[in-house]
């Protein structure tokens, strides 16, 4: 028996450029930042006091049936929300739903909540015994117990945005949340087509929500020095594969999927927007700071979705183009990510990567990190839509040692039939995505 | 029953096992502390808990367990970045791969060869909301505050948060016990993090079965791991209603009662295990003694009234999907399963509701058919607790034995009363985990002919 095929039939996404799919792709082609001042604490002496949040005119109760039951949603839950309801809502499922809830999945790269910080702080200091150099657990305990908040703390457990969507979709089926660091959304969406081509579901959420947009979020990166501390106007922070580039810019939001086997699809009617062709993952087993610098493990990752695909890397297509049309990178504007990923890619497609438009809308969007995968592969299935790809902002001066097109400034109007969604996460994690063109 | 429509499936066994548990790192400590129904539940030894409503804990001791013991000395210095669920993890690990007879990087083999080729094996754990420690960020933290003692942000931004370590964020990143465990045992192939709650172990060992299954990795160290000893943890278990209200004057040993009329909730553990996953095809190929079969493995959602899942919904519907798609998934009647691992944490909403499962699926058997409840010896362990039941289940199958049952009763219909350790020729076992959130995950472990 031939395995199912997988398509996409419902896209959504709420990040710092909009929340919804054709006003955030409009930005995106048009080189626009997401980037300004941080508000959502006062960050304004830390090293990096910009990002690109979600905007206050995203209201998750103007998406959902019934906001009551998500009283306790979280900012990553709204997130999740926001974004699953358009793609809901896109794939048809919302007038017709799917007939065994039971057939219908999530699988879903979602970050841990954000901390309710000046609870969390004050509870600390209380409880802190200075000279014995350590927090007194009876006071804090009383502390807690009187300061913090039931649903709050609950909403942080990181499968939260998972039971949240469960709710409002009634899906009872396979149900998983993944934390792969940067890798998660990518992971979910290569995890729940895996679920799919077996067929423990007929249709699958997939995707990812997360903001690290608070205190402990920002001084954890800034600690790590992965962040752009970059002086200025924030929109020119993110400077993804520039021979200045000094670290990512932190985004937040979510991208959220609807994928199905494409018998399902076809028995209900649906217009399939694309296919899932691969799916590659691997680990570097490396250093839990840096990425294996030959690129190995995000090799594999590539190759092994483009095996699944059917597709050769160094094989143009029967139109003369190269194998693949689009690259959405990881791209993340650090050091040494924009030059191990550079190196990865020429390593799959050898002489032909430098045909290959590659763009990273980190540069745009800031960077997601559970939920980058996510509005990446949107990205995609956007791009093969219209033909368009979306460029590497700031780009100005390029990375003599990185020599591949990057797309940078200016969108490109250049017809798109097969991507490659790239992710790779602290900590080794390597994943990859083959999108097309659906054709029947 | 859940169609299941297309199969590609190599048959995977479980070579070794690696639980760690308050007991100890090990399936002998556990599972003697099992067969003599002997509670690890006590005083908290790291801090006064005696402020939270369950004054109690099952924590392991120091003296049982210390991660410098478990990596090979090349990386011992890398146990500076572990936070208390990482340790688990890697000491799980070693211990499970040392079961299964593998030679992996962590030997540091002469010829640099491993058992199994590096990109052939995978990593799935199960991991949890990771607790900062609060010894090191509070002090941190203590150097940014205001004349008057409160927290000041603007100094912490400009100078404060210097004294934390560059790598601090890197202790406290859930994939970060994966990270760890790839790297000693230096798996490259597919890898992941499953972050569900109580089911991440066994949605964790369900994702290395079909990995393996559809040949992307040939053996998976599998399983999960947390620490639910800690101040924030321990709130949390108790805002979601987990965990028992006692005093501490209570004997701890019968605060944890599974299934009970008299049940008052659960108490906070620490552990988890690894398992190692192998296909069939492979584990033959090295003459490696299989010790189960996993035959079969199901998850779900369950619909939550309150959409956090705190509160279950008390049918136990979701629960009874994920184990009758883990007996089809099996090929196998419910007939056949001859014990039942639950989660049975003692929270009397949760267990109702796995009883309620446990009585749909099994029917008139139910009340008969033997479970193995282990929160009451090892308190709950969240992320990690499915990886400590699946390795109980796996020695039930090895030994003939079921380990003894304490404080719990029959009065839900279910065989949850006390009973000895006693001999039983068990040749299937169904383990199956609920999580706060609703999501469920089961497996079918058999015994090998």
């Amino acid at each position: 028996m031939s395995e199912p095929r997988i398509v996409v039939t419902g896209i959504g996404w709420v990040t710092g450029l909009g929340h919804s799919i054709d006003s955030v792709w409009k930005r995106l082609l048009n080189a626009d930042s997401g980037m300004e001042p941080t508000t959502r604490f006062d960050a304004r002496t830390f090293p990096t006091s910009f990002a690109a949040e979600v905007k206050k005119d995203f209201d998750f109760r103007g998406f959902v049936k019934d906001p009551a039951v998500h009283a306790s949603a979280g900012l990553n839950s709204q997130f999740a929300l926001g974004a699953a309801s358009q793609a809901w809502k896109q794939s048809g499922l919302d007038v017709k739903p799917p007939k065994d809830p039971r057939r219908v999945g999530l699988y879903l790269g979602a970050g841990e909540g954000v901390l309710d910080f000046d609870n969390y702080v004050a509870t600390m200091l209380h409880a802190w015994d200075a000279a014995g150099a350590k927090v007194d657990g009876l006071k804090w305990a009383a502390e807690g117990l009187k300061r913090m908040d039931r649903l709050r703390e609950i909403e942080q457990e990181p499968n939260m945005p998972l039971a949240h969507l469960a709710r409002e979709f009634n899906a009872r089926g396979p149900a998983y949340n993944c934390l792969t660091a940067c890798a998660a959304s990518t992971q979910a969406i290569g995890e729940a087509f895996s679920i799919l081509r077996r067929g423990d579901a007929d249709v699958m959420i997939g995707g990812g929500t997360h903001t690290m947009i608070h205190p402990l979020g920002v001084t954890g990166f800034n600690r790590l020095t992965a962040l752009s501390e970059r002086k200025g106007d924030p929109t020119e922070a993110s400077r993804p594969f520039s021979v200045d580039r000094g670290g990512f810019v932190m985004g937040e939001g979510s991208g959220i999927v609807i994928l199905e086997t494409l018998e399902h699809a076809m028995h209900r009617g649906a217009t399939p927007l694309a296919e899932v062709k691969g799916y590659g993952s691997s680990c570097d087993a490396y250093r839990i700071t840096d990425i294996q610098p030959e690129g190995r493990g995000a090799a594999v990752a590539m190759l092994e979705a483009l095996r699944q695909a059917g597709i050769d890397p160094h094989a143009r297509d029967a139109q003369g183009r190269p194998p693949i049309q689009y690259i959405s990178a990881h791209g993340t504007g650090t050091k040494e990510n924009d030059s191990i990923e550079t190196r990865a890619v020429k390593r799959v497609f050898g002489d032909l990567a430098k045909d290959i438009p590659m763009s990273s809308i980190k540069s745009m969007m800031g960077h997601l990190i559970a939920a980058a995968g996510a509005v990446e592969f949107i990205t995609c299935v956007l791009a093969i839509r219209d033909g368009m790809v979306p460029p590497t902002r700031n780009l100005k001066n390029p990375d003599p040692d990185l020599d591949l097109d990057y797309v940078p400034n200016v969108a490109r109007k250049v017809p798109v039939d097969v991507c490659l969604s790239n992710n790779f996460g602290f900590g080794g994690q390597n994943d990859a995505l083959v999108v097309t063109r659906f054709t029947p | 029953m859940l169609p299941q429509k297309a199969r590609q499936n190599r048959r995977v066994v479980i070579t070794g096992i690696g639980p760690i548990a308050p007991a100890g790192l090990g399936i002998d400590a556990i599972w003697n502390a099992l067969l003599e129904g002997r509670s690890t539940v006590g005083p908290c030894a790291t801090f006064d808990a005696a402020g939270f409503p369950c004054p109690f804990v099952a924590q392991l001791p120091a003296d049982r367990f210390d991660v410098k013991q478990v990596v090979p000395k090349s990386y011992r210095k890398a146990t500076k970045v572990m936070a208390r669920d990482i340790e688990l993890a890697v000491g799980a690990a070693y211990e499970a791969v040392r079961a299964a007879g593998l030679i992996t990087k962590a030997h540091e083999p002469a010829d640099g060869k491993t058992t199994i080729p590096v990109d052939r094996m995978g990593c799935h754990i199960g991991a949890g909301l990771i607790a900062a420690e609060e010894n090191e960020l509070t002090s941190a933290l203590a150097t940014s505050r205001k004349p008057d003692g409160s927290f000041d942000i603007a100094a912490w931004g400009a100078t404060g948060m210097q004294n934390l370590t560059p790598l601090w964020m890197l202790k406290y990143l859930p994939n970060m016990l994966a990270c760890h465990v790839t790297i000693c045992h230096d798996c490259q192939g597919p890898s992941n993090t499953i972050t569900c709650g109580e089911a991440s172990a066994l949605l964790s060992v369900g994702e290395s079965m079909r990995v393996i299954g559809r040949g992307a990795a040939d053996a998976c160290l599998s399983g999960g791991a947390e620490s639910k000893v800690n101040l924030m943890a321990i709130l949390r278990q108790h805002f979601a209603g987990r965990l028992a209200k006692a005093s501490t004057s209570d004997d701890p040993t019968k605060v944890v009662r599974p299934f009970a009329s008299n049940a008052i909730g659960g108490v906070p553990g620490e552990g988890g295990g690894i398992l190692v996953l192998e296909a069939a095809e492979s584990a033959q190929a090295r003459g490696a003694a299989a010790l189960a079969e996993l035959a079969g493995f199901g998850a779900s959602q369950s619909f939550c009234p309150d959409t956090i899942g705190a509160d279950p919904s008390r049918d136990g519907e979701g629960i009874s999907d994920a184990m009758q798609a883990a007996l089809d998934d099996a090929g196998m009647k419910a007939d056949q399963i001859d014990a039942v691992v639950p989660y049975g944490c003692g929270a009397p909403a949760l267990d109702a509701a796995e009883a309620s499962a446990i009585r749909r699926v099994f029917g008139d058997r139910a009340a008969k058919l033997p479970l193995i409840t282990i929160a009451p010896v090892t308190g709950s362990c969240g992320a990690g607790f499915g990886a400590v039941a699946a390795s109980v289940a796996v020695q039930c199958l090895r030994t003939g034995m079921l380990p003894a049952r304490i404080n719990g009763d029959d009065s839900q219909g279910v065989d949850a009363g006390p009973v000895a350790a006693r001999k039983a020729d068990v040749k299937s076992i169904l383990v199956c985990t609920p999580s706060l959130g609703g999501q469920n995950a089961a497996i079918v472990l058999r015994r090998l002919a």
